[in-house]
């Protein structure tokens, strides 16, 4: 079935519905739209972006606890108690992640459960909010003379949210924002390296999931009338999480999909067990934990890939004609100075990995930055690409002094790189991969991903990332997934992600290392065709074979220091590169 | 506040507080070496505490059910990973392991159980009891999934959560019980009322920790099991089975949790769902702490447990959610120390 079809097929379902089921299973409807608003929050959030929260439920209680007390003890409409009761989530949600979203691994998780008792026990003891018994009584939601006072009546309005919320989070992910987005988890280095500012990145996300709960949430108040501390324990965090773990924590439909089965199973679990056992109220638990371990164990996944490999066939992506090509940078003028390293060093505690190294590059040229394992080359690398701080010197790019710069304001510059270990995002085509390389050349944010107005750029972008893909010679594999290539192809998605960035400058860092012989002439016969069309290029490597015909200067680095600049003719014959590389007599027999 | 009120309430905090250490130290070890958020942490403490109250009362506590059940079904998956490896060279290990602890401990306490055994013997029950359960949940439960993310181990966790939570209510009743305490003596030292089972609660952990300490130190498994928390895929490229490693933090956990709820069993009345809260406040200690160190880590706990101490006399509504807001400082002191970009680490399949 085509994806399209399988949308549309929802969406009729949805609309038949309210004719065809009582009004118990409506509810029961309404709750999974409410599930699916929140679970879609985490899909975006842990499962892509790779932020595990348990707190989102915390988010659904500040806005439904804020529209409770302005509707009933202000009588304020409820349309302005969702305005107020978003602002507050988000302000929430703004200082929430800025204490943890920069924190390593664990810390996130336990603090989210922890933020989340803190505040389930502050609203079950604070006087205004009715302590443990809540808040009663709450006013129906009207649109305009037309009051939503049963569950059938709010149906459309819950389903109508979570439809548009599903839609704008499948736009937001098919974006310039989202390529950016889905590179979080794994390659939020890389994503650095491409311009990507990933700490505000990962809190747009955060607070997007939170605004979402935070609807989800006041639908549901003014869904039940009634607030109360239960639910908007740790144990409804957790379930959402279950939810979008359940359902494929990776997908937008995902959500759906645990929402549904989560809802459903627990409602069925209610009757079925205490029929099947003859006892009420101790084993629905029981069952319903080892129903989610067997599905963990079965579909680590979640069940949404698992669904759509059996109903769904891919279709092929569209690339739409774009109508202007993206602007190009002026390209500096041959000869002069583009890059200039002065006295740079670099210590690791007692190690000293470079030591005072100075070289320069100019536009137009190639430079090989050579030297045997364990040289500094890499942390030369790691050094002018603002990975690592100078412990002294000075490096200038293009008249701008690097040293305080982060790799995102470097890449601004027009300075672009490669990674040694292919840093690409696996399950993202190879397209998405490269365009993520022009991040910086387009400007669409979040609204307008989602509200579709960001076409006319991201079909620039696209062609940009296909012209570059053709370059390197893999238009063929322009849809495949950027996992399911060879090393050798791999590396030539990582040059032209580079390429993509429009650069002044590209840095490569040991391109050919690991690959195969005849992978090696392909890298080859690349880098003498950008050679020709007057690139820049600064070339890390420790095969000196490779750079020989290659490049225009070479710099040989050993223990730190450099040992050498000149030709490749002359570097050839220079005795202490020989030694370097391949020894003297004395120090083998030692 | 007087001051015999004052230092009741640090007495108070510092016994809490070092329960708090050892759980800490338990979900400290499972996570580095596991990455396994190990929520069901709790439950040892819980089942512990309970078991060991029904064994004074001369009931049999349901828990041994939970043990022959699991026993079987690891023994199960045990023996079908084996038929299929054609390995069975693990084979006396799993019978030890799965089939005859937890048949044999069931026994043990059905038969000894009504005829009220002393107070040590009741403890040893305890122990041989939950400790069983460790590599049963890392071997039904975790052990398929260990390639799994961070994410899908914590959901794993939250479901073995439920199992449990659920089970304890069917085995304990929804009533909280309290054990008589191991010792109820007291001391008069000045002003200071110091009870035994305080000082036993704090020479205990002290112990524990101590044995811990030459366990990571001195042995082999021990150094084995750091070398795993601090990079798998080397430690595995040595020749440590992530298998073993896992098993063993696991075992340790519920040693560690078992304790725990001997503990706390004649201090505080333990409900069937006490211990997802005594879990959780161990990880806000582990925080407190920085989650970098052991030692750390123990400081954390004992700052939360006079912490809290000190909120339940000062604005005891409040208590619970000051003792989790108090992560709150450390976390704004590690942002604003962290410059690195964050990634997680994409496992390899």
């Amino acid at each position: 079935m085509n994806p399209r079809l399988a949308v549309i097929g929802f969406v009729l379902a949805l609309l038949v519905a309210p004719w065809v089921l009582s009004p118990f299973h409506i509810e029961l409807m309404n709750y999974i739209g409410l599930g699916t608003l929140i679970a879609l929050g985490l899909v975006l959030l842990t499962g892509v972006a790779g932020v595990m929260s348990f707190g989102q439920q915390v988010f659904a209680g500040v806005a439904a606890y804020t529209t409770a007390v302005l509707c009933s003890q202000w009588q304020i409409s409820p349309w302005l108690g969702l305005v107020v009761g978003l602002i507050l989530v988000a302000v929430l949600a703004l200082f929430l992640g800025s204490i943890t979203l920069r924190l390593s691994g664990h810390y996130l998780p336990i603090s989210t459960i922890a933020w989340g008792l803190s505040i389930y026990f502050l609203f079950g003891n604070l006087d205004f909010l009715g302590k443990h018994t809540g808040l009663s009584d709450l006013p129906a939601l009207s649109l305009w003379e037309w009051r939503l006072d049963t569950g059938v009546k709010l149906y459309g309005l819950i389903w109508l949210f979570t439809l548009a919320a599903l839609v704008a989070a499948v736009n937001l992910l098919d974006s310039r924002l989202g390529r950016a987005i889905r590179a979080l988890r794994f390659r939020a280095v890389m994503a650095e390296s491409c311009g990507v500012n990933t700490a505000q990145l990962k809190s747009l996300v955060f607070v997007y999931a939170a605004l979402l709960a935070g609807l989800s949430g006041w639908l549901y108040a003014h869904f039940l009338r009634f607030v109360s501390p239960g639910a908007f324990a740790v144990h409804a965090g957790i379930e959402y999480l279950f939810m979008a773990v359940i359902g494929g924590a990776g997908q937008v439909w995902g959500a759906v999909v645990g929402a549904s089965v989560l809802t459903v199973l627990k409602e069925w679990l209610k009757d079925v067990v205490p029929a099947a056992l003859g006892i009420s109220g101790n084993f629905e638990i029981v069952v319903f934990g080892v129903l989610m371990m067997v599905l963990l164990h079965r579909a680590p996944t979640g069940l949404a890939p698992i669904l759509a490999r059996i109903f769904l066939q891919p279709t092929p992506r569209q690339i739409t004609q774009p109508r202007h090509a993206l602007t190009r940078r002026e390209q500096p003028q041959p000869g002069g100075k583009l890059l200039q390293v002065r006295g740079v060093r670099k210590e690791f505690g007692g190690l000293v990995a470079v030591q005072d190294v100075d070289f320069n590059l100019c536009a137009g040229d190639i430079l090989g930055l050579i030297g045997p394992n364990g040289a500094g080359k890499s942390t030369t690398f790691n050094l002018i690409t603002g990975v690592a701080p100078l412990t002294r010197g000075e490096i200038q790019f293009c008249g701008h002094a690097l040293s305080h710069l982060n790799s995102r304001d470097i890449a601004k510059l027009g300075m672009a790189r490669t990674f040694q270990h292919v840093n690409l995002v696996g399950n993202m085509s190879v397209l998405d991969n490269v365009a993520l390389g022009a991040h910086l050349r387009g400007s669409s944010g979040s609204v307008r991903a989602m509200l579709r107005t960001d076409r006319d750029e991201e079909a620039s972008l696209l062609q940009e990332a296909m012209q570059q893909i053709e370059r390197v010679g893999l238009r063929a594999q322009a849809h495949h997934l950027a996992g399911s290539l060879p090393l050798g192809k791999q590396r030539l998605v990582e040059i032209a992600r580079a390429l993509a960035a429009d650069p002044v400058l590209l840095l490569l860092d040991e391109p050919a290392a690991g690959l195969r012989h005849a992978e090696k002439q392909d890298l080859s016969r690349l880098l003498r065709q950008l050679r020709d069309d007057h690139l820049s290029i600064l070339l890390v490597e420790h095969d000196m074979e490779f750079v020989m015909g290659l490049v225009d200067r070479l710099v040989v680095m050993d223990f730190g220091e450099k040992i050498a600049e000149g030709t490749p003719a002359d570097i050839q014959t220079n005795p202490l590169v020989i030694e370097a590389y391949l020894g003297t007599g004395t120090e083998d027999s030692a | 506040m007087s001051v015999d009120i004052f230092l009741w309430l640090v007495q108070d905090g510092i016994t809490n507080g070092a329960i708090y250490a050892l759980l800490a130290l338990a979900l400290l070890l499972v996570f580095s070496v596991t990455r396994v958020i190990f929520v069901p942490q709790g439950e040892f403490i819980s089942f512990a505490a309970l078991s060991l109250a029904l064994l004074q009362n001369g009931q049999t506590p349901g828990l041994i059910f939970l043990l022959m059940g699991g026993g079987l079904l690891a023994f199960a998956m045990e023996a079908w990973t084996a038929y299929r490896q054609g390995d069975w060279r693990n084979w006396p290990v799993s019978v030890l392991l799965y089939l005859v602890w937890p048949m044999g401990m069931a026994g043990l306490v059905m038969w000894l159980a009504p005829t009220k055994p002393g107070l040590w013997s009741q403890v040893g029950l305890v122990l041989g009891m939950v400790v069983c359960l460790g590599p049963i949940l890392y071997r039904t439960a975790y052990q398929p999934l260990a390639k799994a993310s961070v994410l899908v181990l914590f959901i794993a966790s939250m479901a073995v959560h439920y199992i449990l939570t659920g089970l304890g209510l069917v085995f304990f009743g929804g009533e909280g019980l309290r054990s008589e305490p191991l010792s109820d003596a007291r001391f008069q030292w000045g002003v200071l009322n110091i009870s035994a089972q305080s000082l036993l609660v704090i020479a205990a952990s002290v112990l524990a920790m101590l044995i811990l300490w030459l366990f990571f130190d001195r042995s082999l498994y021990g150094k084995a099991l750091r070398a795993t928390a601090i990079n798998r895929l080397g430690a595995r490229l040595v020749g440590i089975r992530t298998e073993l490693a896992g098993m063993i933090s696991f075992t340790l956990a519920a040693l560690l949790g078992a304790l725990s709820g001997l503990l706390i069993a004649p201090i505080t009345t333990i409900y069937y769902d006490t211990g997802f809260l005594f879990g959780l406040k161990g990880f806000v200690g582990a925080i407190l702490g920085g989650m970098a160190s052991y030692p750390l880590a123990v400081v954390g706990a004992l700052v939360l447990g006079l912490l809290e101490a000190g909120a339940s006399f000062a604005a005891s509504q409040f208590k619970e959610s000051l003792v989790f807001s108090i992560i709150i400082p450390p976390l704004i002191w590690l942002s604003l120390r962290s410059r690195h970009v964050e990634q997680e680490e994409e496992e390899e399949s």
